[in-house]
Parts: structure tokens; C-alpha cells; sequence
């Protein structure tokens, strides 16, 4: 469910703009923030608040890529896929978190932790092979920086788990 | 060192708040605006600088502007949707930078006569758009944006949008779609938005880049601006730098500048990666035509690039050395244009897949003799028959990959596998 909370911020975004369904696209990322994903319950509160068909939400939701279909891992590891990080050596570093993470480009891990996608130019050609996780960018990417970085996420979940009171293989049961 | 214009004050710790820009002479033209011209005289001032827009397609902006229509209400669309492989200069304005852009969307507002402005900032690019909503916000504090600015009479509203993941919406019309709530597919042409734009009404928009140096214009004078580059292309411009270079990054110089300058001097580019030989350049982003390595003393300005054969496009120089497989690279890049095609036109939708498909099999060492004009043959059917500019930009780098490197095509379905680079066939005696 969305709460009120969220359905009163679209409101207001949607008074900000000339006409209402202008609001769609945040509106989307207010909604998608509550659910983790594009969920019917998302469509259907932005439907209401903008007064679209949910079909017409739908519509815009599945043409971003940035609207996730299906709940996404904790952490969405986005490695850039476009010829200026090819030409500096993102596909081995596709390769190397696939080995670490235990999963191939496209998949969520089945503890819900990650989900490994490529994704095309992030604009930061000048500083590639570069990676986003969630929204946070990292750049000038090298084997020892990616492994640094799954031993830190690794880490975070391990101390997530622990204050959860459970243990690492609790919290990651499939 | 030339003298910098937009990327002047672009390190200067916290200028991307407003008390520090302001110290460094931040809306002072702004100020200098509303006070002493009229908007019709900014246009003309902006028109004597000779300012081309810097998103790609390089019109001049003066003139755009006073393309308008004269009804009202009128728009301003800022494109900060970058996201043209090659070129990150947008995201390094807005991050650093943003009040400058502020300050170049109100005053461009102003020029126009337009009562709400949108910034549209590419998705992914979330810290930038908060830093550009933080200028925003800052900017109505201070009485920059709102109603009656400093006093003019002048009033205005901005609007900070994030798209949400579609390189389409960097095309106008498509970006006007998506920011009235819809798919981001590209609208027929005519109109032009400077007739019916966003809402029905007259429109201007412009790259982020192009309204970061209308304050810089304002401020010194469209003859200080247009003293820079060549009597063509005036001014400077940020070149995006990336690939086989061992100093990547955005570097601003006057049009004009040879591109051997901004790849070796050591101020710039510093030269090849591993000292290796250059075999081509991409001089405007991945929708642009690639160069071989014959043409490195083209001077970068409209209209060098495009008797070179290639075009300025977004300003984004991708170098590859020796070792690139040029299939590979290629095939990379037609990658891009398949997985961001918006699927509205049949030769882009149907077309894009189909140039993949054969590309791979090329590169993967399946391919056939006949493969290679079939490529060319699909890209005469995309090019100029497809809805928007997006089918061309698929078609650059095939066509002048072919033409430039047709014997590493032919050496892949002859060899079965790449001529150069790591997964080039190892000698007998190098693989005992």
C-alpha cells in the first residue's frame, strides 16, 4: 500500500506543473520508493492522485528503465556497458563481479541481496569504467576496487544481520 | 592555458552555493540583464556572439530564440539529459557548477519571455539534479526566481524534472513528451517547438552547456565572446575526452583547437594510452562518424569536423589505439542505439536488432562475405527513412567503420575471429 504521506507529496509535486499528469515520472519514483518496485498498488495510487487509468501509468512505468518491474536486490550494482568503459575494460570487471556475487548480468541474487545489471553510458566517460550502486556512482573502477567494494558490501549486510539479530545465512534464506 | 569561459570558476571549493558564486561574480548578470536590456536586445546580443547550441546538433541559439512564436504561454526546456556515449560534460556543470546554469535559464527566460522555465535532468544523474534543485532553491531564497526578480517586474517559475531512464528524451520533441507525463517518442516535425512546444506552446530549448554560457555573454559582451574560436564557431566548448588516452576528462578549449592538441599536449589528453599508435577517433559522441587516425590535425570547429567527415555533435572525442578491435567496438555501440531505440519506428525498432544480430555473428567468427554489405544495405534503410535522429546516429559508426577499416570486417569472417586486440588469434608458436 502507499501510504497517505506519499499520495499527499504527489499532490503537491502535481500542483507544481501546468498540467497534472506532467507529475507522472516523480510521482512513479515517490511510489517506487515505497514499494521497492513498480507494484500495482504503486500504479494504482498514481492513477488516482493524477487522474490517469492505471493503464496509462503502466504505460510510462514500463517505458523508463529506471522503474523496476520486479522487486530489485537490496543493493542494484549498474555497471556501465557503453564503449568508452569497453574501451577502458568493463567487461572483465562484469565478469569479476558476476564470480563474486554469484550471479550473471540480469539476475537478482536469490537472498534478495543484489541484482547485477549492465546498463548503458552513466555519463562519466572521462573517469570509466564506472559502476553505480543504487544511486551512488563509482569511478575509475579496478579489480582490486571491485573486490574492495563486494567486501564492503558483504560487510554491511554481515553488521545488517547482526543488529537484525540473525546471522548473515538467516537474513540471505532464499 | 587559453582563457576558460564556462569552466572558469568550475573548481573553486563550494561554488556550488549561491554566497560563494555570488562572490565570484555569480548574477551579477542577471543583475546586468533585467537592468540595462530589454529582452528583445539579449536575443541580439546573444545573436552578435555567435553562440551554437552544444547539444549536438550546433544551431546557432540567438537565432533559435528568435524563432518564437509570439503567442503565450511560452516555455524554456533546459536539456540536461545527457547521455550520449562519449560525453559527460553536463553532469560535471550541474554537479559543480549548477547556479551558473540557474543563472543562464532565467536570464534566457527573461530573453524569451518565458514564465516557466524546466530543467530536465537525465535519471541516473541523481546527485546532480539534487545539486540543480538546491541552486533552484536557493535562487527563489534570494529573489532570483519567483515572481517580480529584483525588482523587474520580471517573474518566473522553475522546474526541476528527472527523467527516468530513456537517452530518446534527449531528442526535443521526445523530452517535451515525457515531460507533459507520457512515453518519451519523438513528435513529427513541423512544428518545431518554437511554434508548438511543450503544452501546445512556443518553446525554446537548449542544452545545458548553451545556457551555462549566456551569463559569461551578458557579462563581457557578445564581441568578447565571439573573439574566441573561428569566425564560424565562436567561443569555446568543454570536449569531452575518454577512451585510450592517459588523461581522460572535460577539457575547455576555443573552437578551433586541433584535435592532436587536446589528445597529446600534455595539458590535455598527454597522449595514447600505453604509448600505443592512435587508429581512430570519434570526435562528437557515438552518433557521430568515426575519423581515422589520418585526420588528427582536424581542427575542432563545425565546420573542420564536418569537411573531415564527422560532425562536432555533443562534443564528446572517443580514442581508440591499435589494439581496438573495430568490429567489437562497433558492435558495442550499435548496442547502445538496439537497447535505446524508443520502438516507435519500424527501421529503428526492426532495424537496430537486425544490425546487432549480424554483428555479432560477424565478430563472433560466423559471419559471411555478404554480411558486410548487408550492414551497409540495412543502414541505407535506416538513415533518413526513420522517425527521428536517433536511426541516423545507429548508422555513423557502421558505415564509417566499413569504410575506414573494411579489411578487419573481412579478416573476422575470413579468420573467423578479431585482427587486433585481446581476443585476436595467438600465433602457433605463442599459444606452445
Amino acid at each position: 500500500m502507499i501510504s497517505e504521506q506519499a499520495k499527499q507529496r504527489m499532490r503537491e509535486l502535481a500542483a507544481r506543473y501546468p498540467v497534472a499528469r506532467s507529475a507522472v515520472m516523480p510521482a512513479l519514483y515517490i511510489a517506487q520508493a515505497e514499494e521497492g518496485y513498480v507494484s500495482r498498488a504503486a500504479l494504482e495510487a498514481v492513477a488516482e492522485v493524477l487522474n490517469m487509468t492505471v493503464d496509462d501509468v503502466e504505460s510510462v512505468a514500463t517505458f523508463y528503465t529506471m522503474y523496476y518491474q520486479r522487486p530489485p536486490g537490496k543493493k542494484v550494482i549498474k555497471v556501465c556497458n557503453s564503449i568508452s568503459c569497453y574501451l577502458r575494460g568493463c567487461d572483465a570487471l562484469v565478469e569479476q563481479l558476476e564470480r563474486r556475487l554469484g550471479i550473471k548480468r540480469g539476475e537478482t541474487s536469490p537472498d534478495g541481496r543484489y541484482t547485477l545489471l549492465t546498463v548503458e553510458c552513466l555519463a562519466s566517460c572521462g573517469t570509466a569504467p564506472v559502476l553505480q550502486v543504487n544511486d551512488a556512482f563509482v569511478e575509475n573502477l579496478t579489480p582490486e576496487l571491485v573486490d574492495r567494494l563486494v567486501d564492503q558490501w558483504e560487510a554491511e549486510f554481515q553488521a545488517e544481520g547482526q543488529s537484525q539479530g540473525r546471522s548473515p545465512a538467516g537474513a540471505g534464506g532464499c | 592555458m587559453p582563457e576558460l569561459i564556462i569552466t572558469k570558476n568550475i573548481d573553486v571549493p563550494g561554488i556550488d552555493r549561491l554566497d560563494v558564486y555570488r562572490q565570484h561574480g555569480g548574477y551579477e548578470a542577471l543583475e546586468k540583464a533585467l537592468r540595462e536590456y530589454q529582452p528583445e536586445e539579449i536575443v541580439e546580443l546573444v545573436k552578435k556572439s555567435g553562440l551554437r547550441g552544444r547539444g549536438g546538433a550546433g544551431f546557432p541559439t540567438g537565432m533559435k530564440w528568435g524563432f518564437l512564436a509570439k503567442n503565450e504561454p511560452r516555455y524554456l526546456c533546459c536539456n540536461c539529459d545527457e547521455s550520449e556515449p562519449g560525453t559527460f560534460k553536463d553532469r560535471m556543470l550541474m554537479e559543480k557548477n549548477p547556479h551558473q546554469l540557474v543563472e543562464g535559464v532565467i536570464i534566457t527566460s527573461y530573453a524569451c519571455r518565458v514564465s516557466t522555465a524546466f530543467i530536465y535532468v537525465r535519471g541516473e544523474l541523481a546527485y546532480a539534479a539534487r545539486q540543480v534543485q538546491r541552486a533552484v532553491d536557493e535562487a527563489y531564497a534570494a529573489g532570483y526566481i519567483g515572481k517580480n526578480i529584483l525588482g523587474s517586474g520580471y517573474s518566473l517559475d522553475v522546474i526541476v524534472h528527472r527523467g527516468a531512464g530513456a537517452y530518446i528524451c534527449g531528442e526535443e520533441s521526445a523530452l517535451m513528451e515525457s515531460l507533459e507525463g507520457r512515453r518519451g517518442y519523438p513528435r513529427l516535425k513541423p512544428p518545431f517547438p518554437a511554434a508548438v512546444g511543450l503544452y501546445g506552446g512556443p518553446t525554446v530549448i537548449n542544452n545545458c552547456e548553451t545556457l551555462s554560457t549566456v551569463p559569461a555573454i551578458v557579462r563581457n559582451g557578445a564581441d568578447w565572446y565571439a573573439s574566441f574560436g573561428t569566425e564560424k564557431s565562436k567561443g569555446t566548448r568543454i570536449f569531452c575526452l575518454s577512451g585510450h588516452v592517459k588523461k581522460p576528462g572535460n577539457y575547455e578549449l576555443p573552437l578551433g583547437t586541433p584535435l592532436r592538441t587536446l589528445i597529446y599536449d600534455e595539458q590535455y589528453g598527454g597522449g595514447i594510452l600505453g604509448d600505443k599508435q592512435l587508429k581512430a577517433v570519434i570526435p562528437g559522441g557515438s552518433s557521430t562518424f568515426i575519423l581515422g587516425a589520418d585526420k588528427i590535425d582536424t581542427p575542432l570547429d563545425f565546420e573542420s569536423v564536418a569537411a573531415a567527415g564527422s560532425m562536432l555533435g555533443s562534443g564528446g572525442v572517443i580514442v581508440m589505439h591499435e589494439d581496438t578491435c573495430i568490429v567489437d567496438a562497433v558492435l558495442r555501440m550499435t548496442e547502445f542505439y538496439r537497447d535505446e531505440s524508443c520502438g516507435k519506428c519500424t527501421p529503428c525498432r526492426e532495424g537496430t536488432y537486425w544490425l546487432v544480430q549480424l554483428l555479432e555473428r560477424i565478430e563472433h567468427g560466423h559471419g559471411k562475405m555478404s554480411d558486410i554489405n548487408l550492414l551497409l544495405d540495412i543502414c541505407d534503410n535506416i538513415s533518413g527513412k526513420s522517425f527521428c535522429p536517433l536511426g541516423d546516429a545507429a548508422t555513423s559508426s557502421i558505415t564509417s567503420s566499413i569504410k575506414l577499416f573494411r579489411e578487419e570486417y573481412e579478416y573476422h569472417v575470413r579468420e573467423g575471429c578479431c585482427m587486433v586486440g585481446p581476443k585476436a588469434r595467438k600465433p602457433v608458436a605463442a599459444a606452445l
